[in-house]
């Protein structure tokens, strides 16, 4: 356990994908929200899931960091490999997988505390208590998402004061400070003005030589312009997945491109 | 033209109605106010605070009460803040919803209900007799304890759930266990409206008086609680000893009780309001 702390990341010996789902269903109760799924997703690249509201592409984002290990009735069949590793097998510890499988949600959720506070908690949580690591992480990881100039004087001050942008800014930066390989996005720009959104997408596009990016959005510009790869989902089925040029101008199903016209949906 | 002049007039009519009710009870209430300081305040002086009980009504005094309330208040806040909060924890964040936590949750909402004296009944049977606390402090402070436990538990368990998901999906998101959740982000969000509803418990606490005759404390203390297997009285208790009595400076003695209890519980829902309206604005 130490040994690994200390050495920090694992060595990657190959470029084999970093996410591999293999025959996924999911099931609230008796509700089948996803069925029979089998998607990979290569290191360092953008993957967008897009597809109508309760087509499961939220759901299967919160697969690939056990979120929805809360949710009462729950349950997943198949399996699903992080880096090789089956992260629903028994033996894995949940709070270590979220430590490499960042997410950042829909509406910016600072905590109710100071902006240092909250790209600290994440180290503070692991029990790190050295002050010049965590404020050299807090510092990098504000440089990062390109926060640090805007805030460097009112670290101190309430997170909540920041704009809705600046504050979804500040929450990758706090996923970013636990160093993740991997980072979920769901619908991050959805609450956010053209502006903000505009630089949430240029920190992904930054960010993906150093990151494996999973983004769900409704906004297929936004889904263009970002992604490397694109899945499309309806109803609880991968309908579609291929290079997002190709799922764009050239889709093989009709429903990705009645979908994507924006026909339906 | 008539129906609708006749719908105004019953409009009308309810609206003066509805003044009408209000102002009964705020009248009855400012009448009975008015009775106990016009009664009673003229007795308050720092002798009354300062002196034991009397069999002459000018030289009684509420100082052993006073202390046994405090007691009972801070022993019953001892006993009754951690249980109720952990269950109130148990409940919101790590029960199953199903039926067993249905039939869990109407049982606590209902045992708020029961009047204080089963209360008083059954902590005479296990605490008094059972446990062999007999007739002191703490046997009245578990009573007590018992008696507010659910108030704090459905308070807690709101002031849990008004604590945004989001917040917790964040701590969980970035590698933190249940617990770190619960004691980093829920709990501090949380602890206004648990503030509230504990002191709100409490000074119902401070009011009660049949469940503690019940499990034995006593009308006439001659001394003050050393510790809490001492025997006790409580303000309440005081002041129903006194009106009790046939003297009229007793009655007296009981207005100005009154008007110390009145003012303790008051503070402590000035205390509970403040708290409620600083959380408020904290999470707005």
């Amino acid at each position: 356990m130490t040994e690994t702390k200390q050495h920090g990341e694992t060595v990657q010996t190959e470029s084999r994908s970093a996410i591999e789902i293999r025959n996924l269903s999911t099931y609230y109760g008796d509700f089948r929200a996803l069925d029979d799924i089998n998607l990979t997703v290569d290191p360092m690249t953008v993957t967008a899931l897009i597809g109508p509201s309760g087509c499961g592409k939220s759901t299967l984002i919160r697969v690939l960091n056990r979120m929805n290990d809360y949710i009462d009735g729950f349950r997943v069949e198949g399996q699903v490999l992080v880096d090789g590793q089956d992260i629903y097998d028994k033996k894995v510890n949940v709070e270590q997988l979220r430590k490499r499988v960042g997410m950042v949600f829909q509406k910016p959720n600072p905590f109710p505390k100071s902006i240092f506070e909250n790209v600290a908690y994440g180290l503070k949580i692991q029990g790190i208590k050295e002050k010049s690591f965590i404020e050299e992480r807090v510092v990098k990881s504000l440089q990062q998402v390109v926060l640090w100039d805007e805030v460097k004087d009112n670290l101190k001050k309430n997170a909540f004061g920041l704009s809705g942008g600046q504050q979804q800014r500040l929450c990758i930066a706090r996923t970013l400070a636990v160093e993740p390989s991997i980072v979920l996005m769901d619908e991050p720009t959805s609450a956010l003005d053209p502006i903000s959104t505009a630089k949430i997408e240029e920190l992904v596009f930054e960010l993906k030589s150093q990151y494996t990016f999973v983004i769900v959005t409704h906004n297929m510009q936004q889904a263009a312009r970002i992604s490397d790869k694109t899945a499309f989902f309806y109803m609880g089925n991968l309908i579609e997945v291929g290079d997002t040029q190709q799922i764009f101008t050239n889709p093989g199903v009709k429903r990705t491109e009645y979908y994507i016209r924006g026909q339906f949906g | 033209m008539t129906n609708s002049g006749r719908n105004r007039l019953i409009d009308r009519a309810f609206s003066v109605w509805g003044v009408v009710s209000t102002f009964i009870g705020i009248a009855l209430l400012l009448m009975f106010i008015g009775i106990i300081l016009y009664d009673g305040l003229g007795r308050i002086n720092w002798a009354f605070f300062t002196s034991l009980p009397s069999r002459f009504p000018e030289k009684a005094g509420i100082y052993t009460s006073m202390v046994g309330t405090l007691w009972i208040v801070v022993l019953t806040l001892i006993l009754s803040l951690p249980l109720g909060i952990s269950a109130a924890i148990y409940l919101e964040e790590y029960a199953k919803k199903g039926r067993f936590s249905n039939i869990l949750e109407i049982n606590i909402s209902n045992l708020a209900g029961v009047p204080s004296i089963i209360y008083g009944l059954l902590g005479l049977q296990i605490f008094s007799r059972t446990m062999g606390l007999g007739g002191n402090l703490l046997a009245g402070a578990f009573t007590l304890a018992l008696l507010v436990l659910p108030i704090i538990i459905v308070a807690t368990r709101e002031a849990i759930r008004a604590v945004p998901g989001s917040i917790k999906d964040a701590s969980y998101a970035l590698g933190a266990t249940k617990w770190q959740t619960i004691w980093l982000q829920v709990l501090p969000g949380a602890s206004g409206g648990i503030m509230t509803g504990v002191i709100l418990a409490l000074s119902r606490a401070v009011g009660e008086a049949a469940p503690l005759i019940v499990v034995g404390a006593l009308a006439y203390v001659p001394f003050v609680p050393a510790s809490p297997m001492d025997q006790y009285s409580v303000l309440p208790i005081q002041i129903f000893n006194w009106i009790s009595r046939p003297q009229a400076g007793f009655s007296t003695n009981a207005a100005a009780g009154i008007l110390i209890l009145l003012a303790i519980t008051l503070a402590m829902n000035l205390v509970a309001v403040y708290y409620r309206s600083r959380y408020q604005r904290k999470s707005n």
